[in-house]
């Protein structure tokens, strides 16, 4: 059933759509990722163009995370007061994002500058945590106990806060810090964030996987209702029936990803979701090392 | 006054020895949400005031433009390991559908000088929006650019595709594709004799959207904040239906 996306001015098949939103929110009920980095791309190989497909996708992350930490909620497995002083950094983050998005996009390279960011940093992620993962399971394996979380730097920071749900004590420069990169990342690649903030929780801030995941979900809820505003207000890009095609399978596939995400080990969830991140990274650098066999693009007046 | 002056000085001037009177299926195009791309079948006549020498063959061309955008061409090139966008050309205007269809081989209808004269040709049609400074190899940007458009149907050349009864009747059909811009489309009929054009004539189609196509096309450019605010709405609502739909199906 082909259907005609009225922004995007394009015809595409309906149930292509719905598959697409079902498997990335399943992966992304399970990781609690939003799925933006795996679905922009998929949107842009399917025809959507660029900036629709990063706006509308803000959109339909809004709805699969907040279908995810619904989830969570009723498993007490999210952390509301760090998600809230994550959501404060990741809204001036994204403010900030948007800023330097448009000055790039005013140097006229921004995809390039895009395609980099995703490289490098599912690139440096990914593989940290596959070794990470990967030692862990070896671990647990050979009956070790897993390693006691250490005191570093971050614990002698001030402004400290009890953060009751993830059963920590530090201070609250270090979540700001992270929300602040997250939202400039996440306005930059049109991305939700989560795979960044995700192994970020874990290994900066020290936070149990578990509730990792439904407090990732709950920040990006609102970052994301804040870009697509952004968009849809600057650019009108968002694409209604796009976001709702995408979404229907995305809050089912959501639904279940969570579900199966409790069954799964913290270690084997970490090892899947970095496998997935390398997969990503090492497509978008194959293709920015391989000689194009268009070399040409065409794009709408002032670029993108 | 001037009109009748004007109309005076038409009907006084010799008429044309061949003339198109022409029809399209339709002469607009709904794009609702179903929309899958629409075939427009184009027919016509030619219609004769005085005998015509039978020396020369006579062809017919029909054109479908449709509305011009202004649109970068970028190219890649590599960049110590990677490929990059480097070079680009801005190109004015450049009509986002082009097609033509004629009765017989392109080149043996019509000259150079007639092609370059009424912008017929795919190369011809587009190469009139590029600009003529900037980029040294402009021509394999306009190229690239005919390239990417024609693999994607939006620029067509059916030769060979318009049938024509007794030198008189002619009919063809052009296949619009389901990515169609709104707007107004330039439909051109010309005749040619001896490579030359000896009569056209031009009408238009209009694609519009409707229904709901329109609605939210129209509130997303009229009413961006209510229309993002919608957006979010229906994303909340849809990801608590999903969550109350699971616990509902789990209890």
């Amino acid at each position: 059933m082909q259907v005609y996306l009225p922004i995007a001015e394009v015809s595409v098949n309906a149930f292509l759509l719905l598959g697409l939103g079902g498997i990335v929110g399943i992966l992304s009920g399970m990781f609690g990722v939003g799925g933006g980095f795996l679905m922009t791309p998929l949107l842009f190989f399917i025809g959507i163009p660029p900036a629709v497909a990063v706006a509308t996708e803000a959109n339909q992350i809004v709805a699969s995370s907040f279908s995810g930490v619904l989830a969570h909620l009723k498993r007490k497995t999210v952390d509301l007061r760090m998600g809230v002083v994550l959501l404060i950094g990741g809204l001036v983050g994204a403010a900030l994002g948007v800023q330097i998005f448009n000055f790039l996009r005013a140097l006229g390279q921004v995809d390039l500058l895009v395609k980099l960011c995703y490289v490098l940093f599912l690139g440096i992620i990914g593989s940290l945590m596959f070794v990470e993962s990967l030692n862990a399971i070896r671990n647990t394996r050979k009956g070790k106990p897993p390693a006691r979380k250490r005191h570093n730097w971050i614990h002698n920071l001030p402004f400290k806060m009890k953060f009751r749900t993830s059963g920590l004590y530090i201070s609250v420069i270090p979540p700001v810090i992270v929300g602040v990169l997250v939202g400039i990342l996440a306005a930059i690649m049109g991305v939700g964030g989560g795979f960044i903030m995700v192994p970020a929780m874990i290994y900066l801030l020290g936070m149990p996987t578990k509730v990792v995941v439904g407090t990732s979900l709950f920040q990006i809820i609102f970052v994301t209702a804040f870009t697509t505003m952004l968009h849809a207000t600057t650019n009108f890009t968002v694409d209604i029936v796009l976001a709702v095609l995408l979404l229907i399978g995305g809050v089912v596939g959501a639904q279940i990803g969570a579900r199966i995400g409790v069954k799964l080990k913290a270690e084997q969830l970490r090892i899947l979701l970095a496998a997935m991140v390398l997969l990503v990274c090492g497509k978008l650098a194959f293709d920015l090392l391989v000689q194009p066999s268009e070399l040409y693009s065409i794009g709408a007046e002032g670029g993108h | 006054m001037l009109r009748i002056l004007l109309l005076l000085v038409a009907l006084t001037t010799p008429a044309q020895s061949e003339e198109v009177v022409a029809g399209l299926s339709q002469n607009t195009i709904s794009i609702s949400t179903n929309f899958d791309g629409s075939e427009i079948l184009i027919f016509g006549a030619v219609k004769r005031e005085q005998q015509i020498d039978r020396d020369s063959d006579l062809g017919v061309i029909v054109t479908v433009a449709g509305p011009r955008q202004s649109l970068t061409v970028r190219r890649k090139d590599k960049w110590a390991i990677i490929w990059v966008n480097q070079d680009s050309l801005e190109v004015q205007s450049a009509p986002s559908f082009y097609a033509i269809a004629t009765s017989a081989p392109f080149s043996d209808m019509i000259s150079d000088e007639a092609d370059q004269q009424h912008l017929i040709s795919v190369d011809r049609a587009i190469s009139a929006g590029v600009a003529s400074e900037g980029v040294i190899d402009k021509d394999n940007f306009t190229e690239a650019l005919i390239r990417i458009r024609s693999k994607a149907n939006l620029y067509q050349m059916n030769e060979s595709s318009v049938a024509l009864r007794a030198d008189t009747l002619f009919n063809t059909s052009i296949a619009l594709p389901a990515n169609l811009v709104a707007g107004n489309y330039t439909v051109r009929f010309l005749l040619t004799r001896d490579q030359q054009v000896v009569s056209q004539y031009e009408t238009a189609i209009f694609v519009n959207k409707v229904g709901l196509e329109r609605f939210l096309y129209s509130l997303a450019h009229e009413q961006p904040i209510w229309y993002g605010l919608m957006s979010l709405a229906i994303a909340i609502a849809a990801g608590w239906g999903a969550a109350a739909v699971f616990r509902y199906i789990r209890s």
